[in-house]
């Protein structure tokens, strides 16, 4: 750990990321730093305020990992995220990154080695993308050269025409503007990503499209992410990890989605998490996943594509009013077959 | 009666005999063409120098206030009073007043006080006006990227002020070249002049039309040029998603 901590003192040059990736033996992708994540009995209490927004919290992120801060709205999560970068001053307890806490690091040099991405984006209406993106590599004094070329890679990355670089904020869609702000929030490859809501503003067909885009650039770049929502589909969705806040920013469970789906530590996890969690959790698997039955007679059975999740799969076969469906891999051959006593019973095996 | 005396004071403004000036037939374009070079055209430089140097003078004062009262909220109460006061004042009052303090006395500085003094709660309020308006996540953004406090300020705040600035400028402009010319009541100088010359003498028009468009031509065209400076100063604010 402390030597990864060097990371977060340095602007991590994109020249590094070859190494990086050598060094984690995750072979594909551009593999990048990511930093550890420890909340240590932070409190936060607000002047003049009797109950604390944050009363005693404390969980680990691993490096690389996306974590979901989740809660009903005034539970402290997203004060959580901000004590973070120092937009927020912790009142006791630490926050690590790497091992080393932040409560002496200059804020500004800080929150530069910090992604920051919120829902309304904010993205500067008097600069054009490319200067947008260019925001923080300008404070860091990066070349010309090296700013061009970063822009182009981010713009590629998530997935913007390079034509759009001359463009004003004002002449972009509210996708492409979470683009943008995706972008410039990674534009120095920050160890650590804190993302507000950034898919909150958003019509749910854009926002559902830019989650999975958001999860396959994630599966890249292996961020530490902290994740903020108030959308227990979205934290499922996103979370390798998932914090379940409640009222007084207390930790009512922390755990992986599918523990969290099958073991609610409460009532309160289990009220949050929404009386429908089987079906939930059914959108964690995907078919591909599950040991199929051997095709036999195929007549008229619905064919369901393999990487969809479960959940598509029970709702494709209720809708065809069959038991049962072939399932067809992404070169069209039939892999098996499914049926709905199949996926119940894989509701009864740990996730 | 009147008309003969009134003919009988005409003072020669020269044109000949016949001429429409000789004759007093309302607006002479002869007289302009005559007078242009000795009298219109160093009346406009003075009136352009006069309001040049109130508003440079009244913007840099109005936007120092300005950036205080953004760091500090409870300046902007006090400031906003004062200078609504001067902005309030009746202009004939307030040069008749400058020209009572004894240091002061019948010449530009006591001109440009005044003319300073009315552009400051125009400048002011639309400075800080635009310094505020950048909307909270942008400011939010450029916060959690790492801008200081110096920072947000010069990239993020001043440029999207910027507008509201110009928006104020373009006010102040267009008011101080036509209370300039009120001015010429305390120093005989800009556009003002030859309008005085010609209420006092009562009958002969040309001047007063001549000087008076001129002080409405001026400031169309100040406004204009203001427009196209700001056009190029904030190219982000023309190019709207279509």
């Amino acid at each position: 750990m402390p030597v990864r901590a060097r990371h977060l003192l340095l602007p991590v040059p994109i020249e590094h990321t070859a190494q990086a990736e050598g060094s984690s033996g995750i072979p594909e992708g551009r593999h990048t730093p990511a930093a550890t994540v420890e909340f240590v009995h932070v409190q936060k209490r607000y002047h003049g305020q009797q109950d604390p927004a944050i009363r005693d919290l404390s969980f680990t992120v691993p490096a690389g990992e996306v974590c979901v801060l989740v809660g009903p709205s005034g539970c402290g999560k997203t004060t959580a995220m901000r004590l973070v970068n120092r937009m927020i001053e912790l009142s006791d307890g630490d926050i690590l990154l790497d091992g080393q806490t932040i409560k002496n690091r200059d804020t500004a040099q800080l929150r530069r080695e910090i992604g920051y991405a919120i829902q309304q984006v904010g993205l500067f209406p008097h600069l054009s993308v490319a200067d947008n993106i260019a925001t923080v590599p300008k404070l860091l004094g990066w070349d010309k050269g090296r700013i061009r070329a970063r822009v182009d890679e981010l713009l590629e990355l998530v997935g913007l025409d390079p034509d759009m670089r001359k463009r004003y904020p004002a002449q972009l869609s509210g996708g492409q503007r979470q683009r943008v702000g995706v972008a410039r929030a990674l534009a120095v490859d920050p160890p650590l990503m804190l993302m507000d809501e950034p898919f909150g503003a958003i019509d749910p067909i854009t926002r559902s499209r830019l989650q999975d885009e958001f999860l396959r650039l994630q599966n890249e770049i292996r961020k530490t992410v902290l994740f903020v929502t108030h959308d227990i589909d979205e934290a499922i969705k996103m979370g390798d990890r998932i914090a379940v806040l409640r009222t007084g920013g207390e930790l009512a469970q922390f755990a992986t989605p599918a523990d969290l789906l099958m073991h609610p530590a409460d009532e309160f996890v289990e009220q949050f998490v929404g009386s429908d969690r089987a079906l939930k959790r059914l959108a964690l698997t995907r078919v591909r996943e599950l040991e199929l039955r051997p095709i036999g007679a195929a007549d008229g059975l619905p064919r369901i594509a393999d990487e969809v999740p479960l959940r598509d799969a029970l709702a494709q076969l209720l809708q065809a009013g069959r038991q049962e469906g072939i399932v067809v891999d992404g070169a069209g051959n039939e892999r098996g077959v499914i049926s709905i006593d199949l996926i119940s019973r894989s509701l009864e095996l740990p996730a | 009666m009147n008309l003969i005396v009134a003919q009988t004071v005409i003072p020669d403004f020269g044109g000949g005999e016949n001429s429409c000036v000789r004759q007093n037939k309302g607006f002479c374009w002869n007289w302009v063409q005559d007078n242009w070079s000795d009298v219109l055209w160093p009346a406009v430089k003075q009136h352009v120098a006069l309001t040049a140097i109130a508003v440079v003078i009244g913007f840099v004062i109005a936007f120092a206030l300005a950036l205080l009262a953004h760091r500090r909220r409870r300046l902007e109460a006090p400031t906003t009073v004062i200078t609504g006061v001067l902005y309030t004042i009746p202009s004939l009052a307030l040069f008749q007043i400058l020209v009572g303090f004894s240091f002061l006395g019948l010449n530009r500085l006591t001109v440009e006080i005044a003319l300073v003094s009315y552009t400051l709660l125009i400048l002011f309020r639309n400075t800080l006006a635009g310094l505020r308006s950048v909307p909270t996540e942008v400011r939010e953004a450029a916060e959690g990227m790492g801008l200081t406090r110096r920072q947000v300020l010069m990239k993020v705040e001043l440029p999207l002020a910027l507008p509201a600035v110009f928006a104020g400028l373009r006010v102040a402009t267009v008011t101080v070249i036509s209370l300039a010319t009120v001015a010429a009541f305390i120093d005989d100088e800009g556009l003002g002049s030859p309008i005085f010359r010609a209420i006092q003498s009562n009958v002969f028009k040309t001047e007063l039309f001549a000087a008076g468009g001129l002080a409405v031509a001026l400031a169309l065209f100040a406004d204009g040029a203001l427009v196209l400076i700001q056009r190029l100063l904030t190219p982000w604010a023309r190019r709207q998603r279509a």
